[in-house]
Order: C-alpha cells, then sequence, then structure tokens
C-alpha cells in the first residue's frame, strides 16, 4: 500500500517535471527563433528532410486512405439509396480530417523518431556540447529549424495526402461507377466552401509545432548512452503521436465555435 | 530530466562565492573553492588553481574524480554549485548565455571522443565555428581552414565524414576544430584515450607544437601520465573532488604524499 502510494508520487512527479521542462524547453525555442543570426541554409535542409523526403510516404497514405473511403462508403451509401453524395462524402472526409491527421501520424512516426534519435545522439556523443562551445546556440540551431520545418512542411504534406487520397478515391469510385475526375471533382466540391479547406489544412501547423518540439525535446534531454537514443526516438513518436490526438480534439471543436462552414 | 540537458548557462548558480563578474586579473584561468554535486554525489569539494599564460595544466585523478567535470565547468556547460571560475579575470559561472559565448569563442575544447559533427565533412566542421563568428569570404575561410587541417596533418581528408576516419584523425579534426577561432585557453578532455601509443604520443607532439607555436594555455585532463610529462608545466592530482597536490611533474614525483606516490606508481 505504501510502495503503490510512493510510487503513485514519483509517477507524479516525474509527469509533471516533464511539463514544466517542456514549458521552459519550448520558451528557448521560442526566443531562440527570433534574431539573428539567421541559420537559413539548416532551414532549407530540415525542410527537404521533413517536406521531400516523406513526400512518397505521405502520398502514399493518402492514396490508400482514399481507396479505403470509396470502398467503405460505396456499399453504405448504396444501402441508404445515396449513391450520388459519394464523391462528397470522400472529399470532404479526407479535406476535413483523414488527410491532415493521417499525414500529422505519419509524419511523426518518420521525422519524430528521426529527429529524437538524431538529436538523442548528438546529446550523448557531445556534439550538442561541442556546439555550445562554440559559441552556438543549440535551441536556434538544432532546435528551432526543426521545429520551423516541420511547422511549415506539414500543410504542405497535407495538400498532397489530401490531392492523393482524392484522386486515388475517384479511381476506385469510378472501377465500379464510372465517373469522369472533373464529374467527380465538381459533385465532391460544389458544397464546399473555403472555410471547409483552410482551417483544417492549417490546423496541421500546429501538429508540426507538436512534432517538431516533442521531438526535439525528447532527444535534447537524452541520457544513458545507445539505450536512450532508442529511448528517445520511442518517446518522440509515441508522445507527440498522443499529443496530435488530444490537440485534433481541441482543434475541431476550436475551428466549429470560432471558423464555422 | 538529467542533471545537464537544460541546466541554463544564464541563471546564476545558487551560492557564488563573489558578486563581482570582472576584475583587473588578467591570469587566463583561475579556478577558486569550486564545487560540485549530482544528488548526494559530491564530485568537487572545493577545488583552487590557476593557469598562467602558456601554462600546459594537466589535471590527474581516478576516474570519477570530477576531471571532465571540471572542464565542463570552465567552459560553462554546467554550472558550479559555488565556487569561482576566473577566465582573464571574468568570472564565468552564472553569466548570461550573450556574454558567456563571447568567451567561449576564446575557449577551444578537444572532447573525449572528439565530437565531430557526424552529418558534416571533416572541412564543414573545422568550418562550423567560423562561419558562425567570423566575416571571412569563402576563399578566406577555406584557406584558413586548409592551414588548420594542415597543422594537425589531416589536410588529405577534407571531403570525408567522420566516420570515415579513424578515433586518431577524428581527435586531430577535433584539435583543428577547436584552433579555429584562434583560442586563448584550450582544454583537452582525454586526448589520448582510446589510441594506440603511436597516435597517442603524436597527439601529445601536436599539444606540445601548439604550446611553442602559439603561447596558449591550456588544460589538460588525461589518464596518461607518461604523456603529460613531454607537455605539462604543472600537474594538479584530484582526489575525492580535491586537489592533493599542484605542481610541477619533478614536484609531484618527490611528494611524499602515499596517494601521489601509489597513483604514479600504477600508472606507470
Amino acid at each position: 500500500m505504501i510502495t503503490d502510494a510512493i510510487e503513485a508520487r514519483n509517477w507524479l512527479e516525474t509527469f509533471f517535471e516533464w511539463f514544466g521542462e517542456f514549458g521552459q524547453f519550448c520558451v528557448r525555442v521560442a526566443r531562440a527563433s527570433f534574431g539573428a543570426p539567421w541559420e537559413g541554409r539548416e532551414l532549407v535542409r530540415q525542410m527537404d528532410a521533413v517536406g521531400s523526403k516523406s513526400f512518397p510516404l505521405v502520398a502514399v497514405a493518402g492514396a490508400a486512405t482514399g481507396v479505403v473511403l470509396s470502398l467503405q462508403t460505396h456499399a453504405s451509401l448504396t444501402r441508404f439509396g445515396a449513391k450520388a453524395m459519394l464523391p462528397a462524402v470522400i472529399v470532404f472526409s479526407i479535406i476535413k480530417e483523414s488527410g491532415p491527421v493521417i499525414t500529422a501520424l505519419i509524419v511523426s512516426g518518420r521525422v519524430g523518431a528521426g529527429i529524437g534519435a538524431e538529436l538523442g545522439s548528438m546529446r550523448v556523443t557531445e556534439q550538442i556540447d561541442a556546439m555550445e562551445v562554440s559559441a552556438v546556440n543549440p535551441y536556434k540551431f538544432l532546435a528551432s529549424t526543426r521545429v520551423l520545418a516541420c511547422l511549415c512542411m506539414l500543410p504542405l504534406l497535407t495538400l498532397v495526402a489530401d490531392a492523393s487520397g482524392i484522386f486515388l478515391g475517384w479511381i476506385s469510385t469510378t472501377l465500379s461507377q464510372p465517373i469522369t475526375f472533373r464529374s467527380f471533382l465538381h459533385s465532391g466540391l460544389k458544397e464546399a466552401t473555403l472555410s471547409d479547406f483552410l482551417p483544417p489544412t492549417f490546423k496541421t501547423a500546429v501538429f508540426g509545432l507538436i512534432i517538431g518540439l516533442v521531438s526535439c525535446f525528447q532527444g535534447m534531454r537524452t541520457s544513458g548512452g545507445t539505450a536512450g537514443v532508442g529511448r528517445s526516438a520511442t518517446s518522440s513518436v509515441v508522445l507527440s503521436s498522443l499529443l496530435i490526438i488530444l490537440a485534433d480534439v481541441i482543434l475541431v471543436r476550436f475551428i466549429q465555435v470560432f471558423l464555422p462552414s | 530530466m538529467t542533471a545537464s540537458a537544460f541546466t541554463t548557462t544564464s541563471e546564476p548558480a545558487a551560492d557564488q562565492t563573489s558578486p563581482e563578474t570582472t576584475s583587473s586579473d588578467a591570469t587566463p584561468l583561475k579556478v577558486s573553492a569550486l564545487h560540485k554535486s549530482f544528488g548526494s554525489q559530491h564530485v568537487l569539494a572545493g577545488v583552487d588553481f590557476k593557469a598562467e599564460q602558456g601554462q600546459t595544466v594537466v589535471v590527474l585523478g581516478r576516474s570519477g574524480t570530477g576531471k571532465s567535470v571540471l572542464l565542463k565547468l570552465i567552459a560553462g556547460l554546467q554550472q558550479p554549485d559555488s565556487g569561482s571560475i576566473r577566465i582573464h579575470g571574468q568570472e564565468i559561472a552564472g553569466l548570461e548565455m550573450d556574454r558567456l559565448n563571447q568567451i567561449r569563442k576564446k575557449i577551444g575544447f578537444l572532447f573525449q571522443q572528439a565530437a565531430l559533427y557526424d552529418s558534416l565533412t571533416v572541412q564543414e566542421n573545422v568550418e562550423f565555428p567560423l562561419r558562425r563568428h567570423t566575416t571571412l569570404s569563402d576563399a578566406e575561410r577555406r584557406q584558413k581552414v586548409g592551414a588548420l587541417l594542415a597543422s594537425v596533418g589531416m589536410e588529405h581528408d577534407l571531403n570525408k565524414l567522420p566516420s570515415d576516419i579513424s578515433g586518431g584523425m577524428q581527435k586531430r579534426v577535433g584539435l583543428a576544430r577547436a584552433l579555429a577561432l584562434d583560442p586563448d585557453l584550450l582544454l583537452f578532455d582525454e586526448p589520448t584515450a582510446g589510441l594506440d601509443p603511436i597516435t597517442a604520443a603524436e597527439i601529445g607532439e601536436l599539444i606540445l607544437k601548439l604550446k611553442k607555436e602559439r603561447n596558449l594555455t591550456s588544460v589538460v585532463v588525461t589518464h596518461d601520465v607518461q604523456g603529460a610529462k613531454s607537455f605539462a608545466d604543472r600537474v594538479i592530482l584530484l582526489r575525492e573532488g580535491k586537489v592533493v597536490i599542484d605542481g610541477t611533474f619533478s614536484e609531484v614525483e618527490r611528494s611524499s604524499d602515499s596517494f601521489v606516490a601509489r597513483f604514479l606508481r600504477d600508472a606507470a
């Protein structure tokens, strides 16, 4: 009983300690992000690492989502006599929820693990210390550039997932019910407005912020040698995925209240 | 949370012995009453020593006596619990980041495993501090990098990644990077650890050459007592976080202290 209480107290302490240190880290990264020197070359390199290199994976994930949505909803809508709604259901599902969330989770897996492992490895091999001794702020050079890259690239990658999802959704649909792409798009988008499209796409910037901050934080606090690097990579993915899902709930409600369609 | 991960260099140490941050003292390095603990482990328990201009001070001691921690405190990578570290009279304990970085530009640090940036080539590693802290043109920078790498015998491996060169070569590149901003003070953390005797001797010769050519002040943490004889002006021996003896090599060898005698005998 006493052991349980001590364990619970330790767990709570660790939990609140994590948030406290994460808050401190976010403040440092925010302060480092403004003001010279601008690490333009490193920012472009990170945008390439986050954006271009995630492109194929995100496109395939988006395409798979489009096909699955088409297959799953076709039968249901036919049963309810709403087959004509199929393009709109696919398009709205993808642009409002599936595209953004799937993109964020895919990037959190690929990029989050990479950042956690890379910065963790730099921490345990004293490369981050070497940077500090060279009078270079690692919060700017390492963290700020990666966070900004994630923040900027997530909305663009979401567009890729949306486009490939809608395109493959059309291909899947047209195999069972022939329809031109133009008609499919017209039918899918005729009720859509910019407010259906922009808020869900730009909410992924928040997801990018979460991935960048959590992964850099977990990486830069690594300890315990190579085992610690592995733990940082895993925890970067787990924590950023969890926070993305929680943030999505809040953001969806926020959009409904403040930016209604 | 690890102690070092986000310990801030802008936050003052808990108990500084002196509120003054500058003095007219031009001694390159002066450490006074330095204390550092990790949890219940009191790693440094009142270390005092200084390094005069052009001197090479070798820090000896058993593993875990805080030698590497001492170097990290001098470089401002960790904060002392109390005590003072003055570099050219400037107190660095508790100094805010911007001012600390100005001082760091005059400190070179060779890490135990060289700590080269593994995504950058040899040339880019040495260029790294130059790109950020000098206004050299590309050509001037390349020329300086070439000269630095030539001075450590690494001018032919500019485009190799750290993973493609040996440990000894990494140390040489690390040394070239440490010298990039023409530092006044060089800190060496186990410069010969993990190297074969010949490469270790070559690194020792490089330290000696730097001392002669540049009149640099250096602090060298090492277990290589025999190698250190060739370049040490002074030796300090740490035991349980305190300086047991501080003197020239011959003074240390003549010491009647049983720990000092045993340490030197076992090291030989």
